[in-house]
């Protein structure tokens, strides 16, 4: 590629400022009347500085600042050297998106649209202008606005190493800011409460000298550390035979043992995020296996979910209503996983020959009729309807423990468990005949078929396993809440599973844990609420907006799989291989 | 070269009986009898949209056959799902390529064998030695099928995702994709379309080898005719879904209809 | 069976088939059951209409608009702020007819907007991948649609103004409510303009070569995206109107009524036979039909009680059945060219 010299300052391409400013400035208005700022403003990142309120509203001018930059890279095509060019567009285009909001005050000063509107409030408008007049806020938001535009156009003109350290050192204090709550709980059990309690102030947010100290350290580390991890890693990478799987076993084994030892040191609230997450890993396993592996978009994975959590709360509760065995926990699982794979196969068999769009809108529906079901009055007799099973015991384990809601930590362990059994269960299948077989049906039906798959099969084995990996989260959730509601089974929850999968990276085992630790674990579950509770109103937009982002940016997900990688660097690939030859 | 008429009184391994096959009202195939003996590599030409290809997805069942009948080794095809005809011992390629593009080189050969081998998911879960040995013969038998293109498809080659591959070697490994599913009778749908001359002369030697040396019977699809000729025991020439000639290469290129409806123009301009 | 049942009982309630097979039930009066007819006829011309988009988009670029009924959410919450202002105006009570077609025409707009935006922001950047990656793409726009307007409206339900007396169910025309009069009537008449608009204009005539092939299209000189775009804002306003009627009949909106009536429009789409006009409007009219009786007809005779509850369930068994017996339709789909085999 390349290079010619910098386009002279002066020479904007207008049209591209306005439109991405107008863009971000609608954006930005709608973030406004969102009352995310209001509500996030409770928030404290950087005491006294910055709160999340005010964080969010900075982010979209900063991003057109630095998108502003971007040029397309073609092969044989020139790109610019990034200069002062960039800095002025991006100072441009975050100027108007800063604009919105100047508007906004204005609006808001002058007109009542409360009516429609739930926030269109004097709230908002004390907000956004730092209560002071509405002069005050137009002029101050144009200004932020070009700040942090010019800032995301000055990111263009760092080379790579000042990049990485400035992306190091933003990730760095971002993460101790959001991981707030789990960092002090952890510091509590391990007896650092001085570190914390100096580090946060008393009412939440980090304080910014700490900030500051935070920030040089991370970036000295980053200038320091950076060339040495990145060698360990091609180091890893490099290894093979035996060496490779060696190492892999280590790493498996230092993280099973962080995770084992982590959570005697933490707090319930730790726990019950850990297990939150957990709980959600597993769900994703499943679903990875169906949409992941063999290629099948089921919607309705909720189904087996439910399926799973009724029958544990039906085999194990003396409160069910029709039949209660009142069977040990251990023994009811499986049963669970059995008649769950049978309702897997019951909904899978007639689906499974119909076309992929088509079969995702009826699991769909699906997984609507099941909920439907257990609210009805007509199954009343056996699940109770609306006011659902409850008084659910914990589950004994071989008479060791006790396993129940109180118990956080107990949960996390069983969860735990669970999860290395379905991370085994993937990733044997995914190196056997079958995962195989799936991948093939998944990249082009008719020519497995053609090869001697029988891809009806396949497929319907593919529901069924992960049906079966779907049904021990379900299990596991009857005795973590004790109680089972058809509420809790909303399509909702299948759409959060999706988004997790795809947020995480199809088909990759790694990207789905990483995937569902930082949703579930951040911004929260359904229902679950995750470490950035503030946000519990907005999650679902967040991830409504999340996936819309993904498809188009980055479908491969976070961590693509190894597939979807080789795929980005096969040019690196085959240039090597030329090379040893 | 075989003469049509000496190996007609044997028993035909494929034998298509007034076949038809209709979209719609359009007859891409009319009552059409071919029959493939043993060990035979039989060429199908034609001019485009006479029903080549047609003829290769009723084959292989992924059209409905509206009239007739197809015999493999003496049995009927019809009413077969595509995976059971392969499991008959009949594999074949695709005229656009059609590979697992993000599975790797081996994968995709490996992943053919499934009709083949039937370890299911406790074995793979348990890790029992029946589903190692199984793997391990898989993966030997891949390298096999692979290693008869030469040093083209194995060594590093073999762990490469499939859409990293050259025009010419996508072609190879789909064939060695239809070969690794232990067939008897292998279709090649224009097995060295978009190939140069010096790789689709040296297919075309491959194809030679795949009779000898792996014991396969062959119908090949081909508009080359320098691999037509040289390659084929005999030639079927189909127009309009009918056949309207038959024979070895020489009788085929000099009949009056056939140079009238499809060779009559490269012919004269030799 | 259930259906046997119910003839039996029908004909005389005390015969011995029905009440073996359910003793508890009741049957219905002639009038009862000419009011689940209309009812569902109602119910589904506003099916047909959102169908109506979900088909003409499956048969141009081959793939689920999932937030298309969002699109018909944005519309009756549209109508919604909409008729309020008139009616803190005054409007809305003097002027009833005016201001419903104000509010029907702003709507509309609204609503076609929201699907153009859509299609270029969501969908066009992923015209030519695997049709799974825009149908994903879809959850996530109808997520964000929904969320949306929980944010910036609230969540919980609003309700559309008072309506006339005429409009009210006490006053009946034929013994049909005046309201589902209006329904079937509107829908009825949009339906026209749409078949008129389709069928002889010639951006109509576009669309249709499009749908058929848009590349073969393309070289005739046709601009493939703005045809789509017209395709997207015709889709969104006839779910526009389906979203207003659906106000004025049950007055009640909220952030989530899109996700059940895309859902069975969908269906109905697909009972149609997809990319077929005249078969998105049967399908509709089938499923509302099939939705109103079918729990009663078929499914209380069997003995299941709470029968209405399972309405939702009668509309997705529907379109199972239908897949797996005739998945082209009543009428046949038509598909784009490359999902044609």
């Amino acid at each position: 590629m390349t290079t010619i010299p910098p386009r002279p300052t002066f020479t904007q391409d207008w049209l591209r400022i306005a439109r991405m400013g107008g863009i971000a400035a609608v954006g930005q208005t709608f973030i406004a009347l969102s009352n995310m700022p209001v509500r996030l403003d409770e928030r404290l990142l950087i005491k006294p500085i910055l709160s999340m309120g005010y964080l969010i509203l900075i982010v979209l001018p900063f991003a057109v600042g630095y998108r502003y930059g971007h040029q397309i890279k073609r092969e044989g095509m020139p790109t610019f050297t990034p200069s002062m060019y960039e800095v002025l567009g991006g100072a441009l285009s975050g100027a108007l998106a800063g604009g919105g909001l100047s508007l906004l005050a204005v609006l808001l000063r002058h007109f009542d649209l409360r009516d429609p509107l739930v926030n269109w409030s004097p709230i908002l408008l004390n907000l956004l202008t730092f209560g002071n007049a509405t002069w005050f806020a137009v002029i101050i938001w144009i200004v932020i606005g070009t700040g942090t535009g010019a800032a995301g156009g000055l990111l263009r003109l760092l080379g790579p190493r000042a990049y990485r350290t400035a992306i190091s050192v933003a990730i760095t204090v971002a993460s101790a800011a959001v991981l707030e709550s789990l960092i002090v709980d952890i510091a509590k059990g391990l007896g650092l409460e001085n570190l914390t309690d100096r580090l946060y102030a008393s009412r939440g947010g980090i304080e910014w000298l700490s900030a500051i100290v935070l920030a040089v350290a991370s970036g000295t580390l980053g200038v320091l550390g950076r060339g040495r991890f990145r060698q360990a890693k091609t180091q890893l990478s490099q290894l093979e035979g035996t060496a490779r799987t060696q190492a892999n076993a280590a790493l498996i084994a230092l993280t099973l043992a962080a995770l084992i030892v982590l959570p005697l040191f933490a707090g319930k609230l730790t726990n019950e995020l850990l297990a939150n997450v957990g709980i959600f890993v597993l769900l994703a396993l499943g679903l990875n296996i169906v949409v992941g592996l063999a290629g099948i978009l089921d919607l309705g994975y909720v189904a087996f979910f439910a399926v799973g959590t009724y029958t544990a709360a039906v085999l194990t509760a003396a409160t069910s209503p029709r039949i209660s065995p009142e069977m040990p926990w251990l023994l009811a699982l499986i049963f669970v996983v059995v008649i769950t794979g049978l309702v897997g196969l019951f909904i899978g068999a007639p689906v499974i020959r119909m076309r992929g769009d088509y079969l995702a809108i009826v699991t769909l529906g699906f997984g609507e009729i099941i909920r439907l079901l257990f609210l009805s009055d007509w199954l009343s007799g056996w699940f109770n309807g609306a006011q659902g099973l409850v008084q659910i015991p914990p589950a004994n384990i071989f008479g060791l423990t006790e396993i129940g809601g109180t118990e956080p930590r107990r949960v996390f362990y069983l969860v735990l468990a669970f999860c290395a059994l379905a991370i085994y269960v993937s990733w044997r299948l995914e190196r056997s005949r079958l995962g195989r077989a799936w991948m093939a049906v998944r990249e082009d039906e008719t020519v497995a078929e053609a090869m001697g798959i029988n891809t009806v099969n396949i497929k319907l084995m593919a529901f069924v396993v992960g049906a079966m990996l779907g049904s021990f989260s379900g299990a596991i959730v009857a005795v973590k809440v004790g109680s089972v509601f058809p509420s809790s089974f909303l399509i909702v929850v299948s759409m959060v599973i999706l988004v997790v999968v795809i947020f995480g990276g199809m088909g990759n085992i790694v990207g789905v844990i990483a995937g569902a630790a930082v949703l579930i674990g951040v911004l929260g579950g359904p229902r679950q609420p995750g470490l950035l509770a503030e946000f519990s109103e907005f999650k679902l937009l967040i991830y409504g907006a999340l996936l819309i982002w993904m498809m188009l940016a980055r479908p491969e997900g976070l961590i693509p799989s190894m597939r979807r990688s080789r795929e980005l660097h096969q040019h690196e690939i085959t240039q090597d291989a030329w090379l040893k030859n | 070269m075989a003469n049509p008429e000496a190996t007609s009184t044997d028993k035909p391994i494929l034998e298509t009986r007034k076949l038809s096959v209709d979209f719609g009202g359009l007859h891409a195939l009319s009552a059409l009898d071919i029959q493939v003996q043993r060990n035979e590599i039989v060429s199908v030409i034609g001019p485009n949209g006479a029903g080549k290809t047609t003829l290769f997805n009723a084959i292989s069942a992924t059209v409905e056959v509206s009239k007739g009948d197809i015999l493999f080794e003496g049995k009927s095809l019809l009413n077969l799902e595509p995976n059971a005809i392969t499991s008959r011992g009949i594999a074949r390629t695709f005229q656009t390529v059609r590979l697992f593009t993000h599975m790797t080189v081996l994968e995709n050969v490996m992943v053919s064998q499934h009709c083949h081998t039937k370890q299911n998911a406790f074995g793979a879960l348990l890790y029992t030695k029946a589903f190692r040995t199984e793997e391990a013969e898989i993966r030997q038998r891949a390298e096999e099928v692979l290693s008869f293109f030469g040093t083209r498809l194995v060594g590093y080659r073999m762990d490469q995702p499939a859409f990293s591959l050259s025009y010419a070697n996508r072609r190879r490994l789909e064939i060695a994709r239809a070969m690794a599913t232990q067939p008897k009778l292998i279709l090649l749908d224009e097995p060295v379309a978009g190939m140069n001359p010096v790789e689709s002369a040296e297919l075309t030697t491959m194809i030679g080898r795949l009779r000898d040396e792996w014991d396969f019977t062959i119908v090949v699809i081909e508009h080359d005719m320098s691999v037509v000729r040289e390659v084929s025991d005999r030639v079927v020439v189909l127009d309009h879904g009918e056949k309207i000639a038959e024979g070895n290469y020489d009788h085929v290129s000099n009949n009056p209809e056939v140079v009238e409806a499809y060779l009559g123009k490269s012919m004269t301009k030799k | 069976m259930g259906l046997l049942a119910f003839i039996a009982q029908e004909i005389d309630p005390n015969n011995p088939f029905a009440s073996w097979v359910n003793p508890d039930a009741t049957g219905l009066t002639g009038a009862q059951f000419r009011g689940l007819i209309i009812s569902g006829i109602a119910q589904g011309a506003m099916y047909g209409l959102i169908a109506l988009g979900y088909s003409m988009v499956y048969g141009i670029l081959g793939f689920i608009n999932f937030a298309h009924g969002e699109v018909f959410m944005v519309g009756a919450m549209t109508g919604m702020i909409a008729s309020n202002k008139l009616a803190d105006a005054g409007l809305w009570e003097t002027n009833f007819i005016g201001s419903l077609l104000i509010v029907m025409l702003l709507s509309v707009l609204v609503c076609s907007l929201t699907a153009v935006v859509m299609e270029k922001v969501a969908y066009r950047p992923l015209r030519n991948t695997p049709r799974l990656i825009p149908l994903i793409t879809s959850i996530g726009v109808s997520f964000f649609l929904q969320n949306a307007s929980i944010v910036l409206l609230g969540p919980s339900a609003k309700s559309y103004p008072e309506m006339p007396d005429w409009l009210k169910d006490q006053y009946t025309f034929l013994g049909i409510s005046g309201a589902r009069l209006l329904v079937i009537f509107a829908a009825a008449a949009s339906m026209a303009v749409l078949w008129y608009y389709v069928e002889n204009t010639k951006n109509g005539k576009a669309m249709r070569a499009v749908a058929e092939d848009a590349e073969i299209a393309a070289l005739m000189g046709i601009n493939v995206n703005r045809t789509i775009v017209k395709v997207f804002a015709l889709g969104g306003a006839m779910a526009g109107m389906a979203g207003i009627l659906w106000g004025v009949l049950f007055r009640s909106v909220i952030h989530s009524m899109g996700f059940l009536p895309g859902i069975k429009a969908f269906s109905a789409a697909v009972v149609g036979g997809i990319g077929h006009l005249g078969g998105a409007m049967t399908g509709g009219l089938s499923i509302g039909m099939a939705e109103s009786v079918g729990p009663l007809m078929i499914l209380e005779p069997l003995g299941v009680n709470g029968v209405s509850q399972l309405r939702d369930a009668v509309a997705f068994a529907m379109l199972i059945v239908m897949l797996l017996l005739r998945p082209s339709g009543i009428f046949d789909e038509r598909l784009p060219a490359e999902d044609r085999t």
